[in-house]
């Protein structure tokens, strides 16, 4: 008993406690699955900072660099993402922000899938015409990405 | 002696309930409230847009388009109380507003009154709206009566017993309506602005503000989060400290949608947007002036 409170102990002061028994009962393909679209999520937002700090006048218009953050934009849209979601990394998954309804609704959300596909394709074609071009597209594509977290995300602090 | 203090009791409880009968009556606006007003519908379509009438009472299955919204109402709100359904409010004369004068419309919005005199229950924001000018109620009168009419009937609220007595209703709004500012002192005309935004037409309070276990509002913790009431998860804290963004960061969010690290709203805030986006710049300004100057 003893040496199993100080296990506790020096597992706690490690902070490998709270992630080991956060873990312990996700299924390890659930979880990685989880980590991989959040990683995929966390590549858009990168690459649209870059657009959005121009868009919105915070740095500098650089055609080149907005071409190669749209064209990264646009091939994350069409990478297959099928392994990300297998069914049961929902919300009853801590960490997971995902609502059971994504699998309900697997149509709608192909369906906004294949919208951003497009809005990311426009502002490829956009990104290195000028700031103004670039400002253009920026709308449409902040509504791919809005149009699927409004049905299909939790509202989190 | 005994019958002596039966009649009391007999008179208390009458008096009682004489009194109870009373707080739960409706309290409907004075008959006066838009004489000195007259209504501008293009000025009610901003007043609409801000208030975000479109949001709830548009039919469920209807897509963004440019025409004019169609209010057909059937939205459903999950809530600890029940599910209630937005009602058609088109002006279609038999199952939307055609056919209400426009006090009823008025102590509908402001005063959650139904034209027959039965309480409305607060998932309707009336008690935001409550706040709002009569001019822009007239306005906002004014332009709902250029919509298209729909003939979608409305469907019944699911609400089990207590809940379902809407006379106890009146004593809710006795104990929880409250049309003071929130927001309080000498305030600059664009603080005020952006208060008359958040506290009234926005109705930010009703999901950003916790609530009691009878629904009312905590004001001691205004626009603090507060779990969602339409299902799981949290409504984010947008005070200065729960928030932190600077108002440039807000008026970016509320014209864009990106937040200051490029993720984009979601949940009910996505429908919001669509609003703030079309608000004047000035608007959007002053609704981040008054967040960021929250205590």
């Amino acid at each position: 008993m003893k040496r199993l409170a100080t296990v506790l102990t020096v597992f706690s002061l490690t902070g490998l406690g709270s992630t080991a028994l956060a873990e312990s009962h996700v299924d390890p393909a659930i979880a990685g699955a989880i980590k991989a679209r959040q990683a995929h999520m966390q590549l858009y937002a990168h690459n649209i900072g870059v657009l959005g700090g121009m868009a919105r006048e915070r740095i500098p218009y650089d055609a080149e660099a907005a071409q190669a953050a749209a064209s990264n934009i646009a091939a994350l849209s069409t990478l297959n993402q099928s392994t990300y979601w297998p069914e049961g990394s929902d919300t009853s998954v801590e960490g997971s922000r995902a609502l059971a309804a994504i699998w309900e609704n697997l149509d709608d959300v192909m369906s906004k899938s294949e919208d951003l596909v497009m809005a990311a394709a426009v502002m490829e074609d956009a990104a290195g015409q000028g700031l103004g071009a670039l400002q253009g597209a920026i709308g449409g594509l902040g509504g791919a990405c809005g149009a699927c977290h409004e049905d299909y995300r939790q509202s989190d602090d | 002696m005994r019958l002596g203090a039966l009649k009391t009791v007999a008179a208390l409880a009458v008096t009682g309930a004489a009194a109870g009968w009373w707080l739960t009556a409706s309290d409907p606006l004075p008959d006066d409230h838009l004489s000195a007003v007259v209504g501008d519908a293009a000025a009610g379509e901003q007043v609409f847009i801000a208030a975000g009438c479109a949001s709830c009472h548009t039919a469920p299955e209807a897509e963004d388009s440019e025409g004019p919204p169609i209010l057909a109402g059937g939205q459903h709100f999950e809530t600890d109380f029940g599910t209630f359904f937005a009602p058609n409010i088109s002006t279609d004369p038999v199952h939307g507003i055609g056919a209400w004068s426009d006090m009823e419309l008025v102590n509908a919005i402001q005063r959650g009154i139904s034209p027959e005199g039965a309480h409305y229950y607060p998932a309707f924001p009336y008690t935001s709206y409550t706040r709002a000018t009569a001019q822009d109620m007239a306005d906002l009168v004014a332009y709902m009566r250029t919509l298209p009419a729909d003939a979608t009937p409305s469907q019944p609220h699911e609400v089990g017993f207590p809940f379902n007595i809407r006379r106890s209703l009146g004593g809710w709004k006795w104990l929880f309506a409250d049309d003071d500012w929130v927001m309080t002192g000498d305030l600059d005309p664009q603080l005020e602005r952006g208060r008359y935004l958040v506290e009234a037409l926005g109705h930010c309070g009703e999901c950003h503000t916790p609530r009691n276990a009878l629904g009312g509002l905590d004001r001691g913790n205004w626009l603090a989060g507060a779990e969602n009431p339409d299902g799981d998860g949290r409504i984010p804290d947008v005070t200065p400290d729960g928030l932190g963004w600077s108002a440039p960061d807000i008026v970016a969010y509320l014209e864009s949608g990106f937040t200051p690290e490029f993720d984009t709203a979601g949940g009910s805030m996505v429908a919001v947007i669509k609003n703030t986006s079309r608000l004047p710049a000035e608007d959007r300004a002053a609704i981040a002036a008054y967040l960021t100057a929250l205590p």
